[in-house]
């Protein structure tokens, strides 16, 4: 028998006045498991958080957390904490009664809280920043608190909801790290709303992918950008080229140009798909190359981002990026080359719309 | 015609500009603060005239003397009348007139706040109309409204009908106590809801979460966080509160009938019957220096918080 999932969300569908926010999704979330809910703004991600959380109610469905039902549950009475996107720190207390505040709130003595507030202050590096008020803090350190805040009381799930949007990109990338190491070292499931795929990838177990409060795809990081379940995912999740396509048998697929192109699928011949071509997974070879699967162009731009070139190639009816690795002996094209764009038959995704 | 313009292409130097040295910046400080001494000269003249001229007669005055026949001696200069300060009817009227003050504000901050709270929570339009009800009050002559409490509060009018129809016995409020700290809340009750809506308005709404989501309860949240950092506006509004209903005058006149001296009151019986103008000085000199004293307090907190 499966262990009891941190989460359980069953046909959660959130409702305000006639915006449905949240459409009937179904989400385990495993205890120990770093998950992220991934989607553009709107998509309902952190509503499905709140309701975690309990700031929102389901208008409709079963929200277990470790096998209780929480549904309609205060957020006072649930295991869980949040760290907020804004960090909401209580400007009138200083670090330490901040951190301490869930402790007091919960009939912990004055001493121990304090005592157990300045250890997680000092687990997340501010040690000595006790008096310090928010407002004297910078948005890194203020974030450092709100975790410590969330963190000493030991809840059986963290829900981070964009924790590192305020942050600059080199404070983010150093908070992605501890971050999961932090969860690494508690084992508790840390849950995390973002709207960067990237830093979904470089983190999580497992990602959520939504929109328009649809629950599109659970998966791995690799399941997720190898084979997405559809056009949205595949278009969402890092950079890719689709091409509009119809399929021919199991391993072909026709082009809207008509060219025939290898892909594997399981539609049924004639279904419109798109097929999904990372940059990274497609050729350029010169112009008159023998390979299946082949598109022939004229390179457009060339930009060099030092590990990688990105050549944007116009074929007849389209645009396609490609990137080539910075390698010894690679031979870089110029603006005007006529090319051709290859690639292997497992390079490729089929999705439907 | 000539043309003056500079295209861009005629130079690719910024136009001089005087260097932003210490005394340029202090000069432009300077003349900013000149322009505004200019727009407000007409206010200033007319506060000389009006407040602080007057003021400082009453200050004189304080330290003269009463002559036999009620008239003022501006010579001797004395502290008789502020001795007087220390009479045991002085001190009667000065400690009733306190008492009734705190309790208006407190009963004021107790009414308001709920409302205040309610109006930061409601849809844009509810709380327009709420608004509109806190204000109109205002846009009726201050008079008519304490005559009109004195119709609601009399024997045989419609609040004791009320208590008779429930079998409560008549009621009789006009010309005591209560009735003039109903009337006293009733009138002020704006000056608490405004500030206290300002400041709870401005709270972060995600602090209210973040506290329940710490296992704080409603009650708890509201102690710990909304109270708190509410604060500035519970200050302002007793302060807006407490410094007139201090020197209320019109208020316990028409609905307590005059029979508990207060000190708005008293202060017009020494310039009126009693005919002791130093006297009335010194007692308006006292009550000036107190609101004036809880006005620094609001500016100093204002500085602070809000």
């Amino acid at each position: 028998m499966m262990a009891t999932p941190a989460v359980d969300i069953r046909g959660i569908t959130k409702r305000f006045d006639d915006v449905v926010a949240v459409d009937a999704i179904d989400m385990h979330i495993a205890d120990g498991e770093f998950f992220a809910m991934l989607g553009p703004s709107g998509c309902g991600k952190t509503t499905t958080l709140r309701m975690i959380a309990g700031l929102e109610f389901p208008t409709e469905g079963s929200l277990r957390i470790f096998g209780e039902e929480v549904g309609t549950l205060p957020p006072n009475k649930r295991p869980v904490n949040t760290v907020f996107q804004s960090y909401a720190l209580f400007p009138h207390m200083n670090v330490l009664d901040n951190v301490a505040f869930g402790l007091r709130m919960n009939g912990v003595n004055r001493a121990t809280a304090r005592q157990r507030a300045s250890d997680m202050i000092a687990l997340v590096r501010l040690a000595g920043m006790e008096n310090r008020r928010p407002a004297q803090m910078s948005g890194g350190q203020q974030q450092r608190v709100a975790l410590a805040r969330a963190l000493v009381n030991e809840p059986k799930v963290l829900l981070l909801d964009e924790p590192l949007g305020a942050l600059d990109l080199k404070l983010r990338q150093d908070m992605q790290l501890e971050l999961k190491e932090l969860q690494r070292r508690l084992g508790i499931s840390f849950v995390f709303v973002t709207h960067d795929q990237e830093e979904a990838l470089t983190m999580s177990d497992r990602i959520a992918v939504m929109n328009n409060g649809q629950l599109l795809q659970v998966g791995t990081p690799e399941d997720i950008y190898e084979r997405p379940a559809n056009r949205f995912v595949a278009d969402f999740i890092g950079t890719t080229n689709l091409l509009d396509a119809t399929i021919v048998d199991t391993t072909t697929v026709c082009l809207s140009n008509g060219t025939r192109v290898a892909a594997r699928s399981s539609y049924s011949a004639g279904t419109a798909v798109a097929i999904c071509l990372r940059p990274e997974r497609a050729r350029v070879v010169d112009g008159n190359d023998s390979h299946e699967s082949r598109i022939t162009g004229v390179v457009e731009t060339v930009t060099y981002i030092g590990n990688a070139r990105v050549y944007t190639i116009r074929c007849d009816w389209m645009h396609l990026r490609v990137r080539e690795d910075n390698r010894p002996g690679t031979a870089p094209r110029a603006t005007g080359d006529e090319v051709t764009v290859t690639w292997d038959i497992d390079a490729v995704t089929v999705v439907a719309e | 015609m000539t043309n003056t313009d500079t295209s861009p292409d005629d130079t690719d130097q910024p136009p001089p500009v005087a260097a932003a040295t210490p005394a340029f910046e202090a000069a432009a400080i300077r003349a900013a603060s000149r322009r505004g001494l200019f727009m407000a000269l007409p206010a200033y003249v007319y506060l000389v005239i009006f407040f602080a001229v007057p003021f400082a007669i009453v200050v004189v005055y304080s330290f003269a003397t009463r002559t036999r026949t009620g008239g003022t001696s501006l010579s001797g200069w004395n502290l008789n009348s502020y001795r007087r300060l220390g009479e045991q009817i002085v001190r009667d009227v000065l400690w009733r007139s306190l008492g009734l003050a705190i309790l208006t504000t407190i009963i004021c901050l107790v009414v308001a706040y709920p409302f205040a709270y309610y109006m930061t929570i409601v849809s844009a339009t509810t709380r327009n109309v709420m608004l509109i009800l806190v204000m109109i009050p205002f846009w009726t002559n201050f008079l008519v409204r304490n005559y009109a409490w004195r119709l609601l509060l009399s024997s045989g009018g419609p609040l004791s009908s009320v208590t008779e129809t429930i079998g409560l016995g008549e009621t009789d409020l006009l010309f005591t106590k209560t009735a003039v700290v109903i009337g006293l809340v009733y009138s002020f009750l704006p000056f608490m809801i405004l500030p206290l809506y300002a400041s709870i308005e401005r709270i972060d709404h995600s602090l209210i979460e973040a506290s329940r989501d710490l296992y704080a309860s409603g009650s708890q949240t509201f102690r710990r966080v909304v109270l708190p950092l509410s604060m500035p506006g519970v200050i302002a509004g007793s302060i807006l509160v407490f410094v007139p209903s201090l020197g209320a005058y019109v208020t316990p006149d028409i609905l307590g009938g005059g029979k508990e001296v207060l000190l708005g009151s008293y202060i017009v019986t020494q310039f009126g019957t009693a005919r002791n103008f130093p006297f009335g000085a010194s007692l308006s000199v006292v009550l000036m220096v107190v609101m004036l004293t809880a006005t620094v307090a609001y500016f100093r907190q204002g500085g602070r918080n809000l």
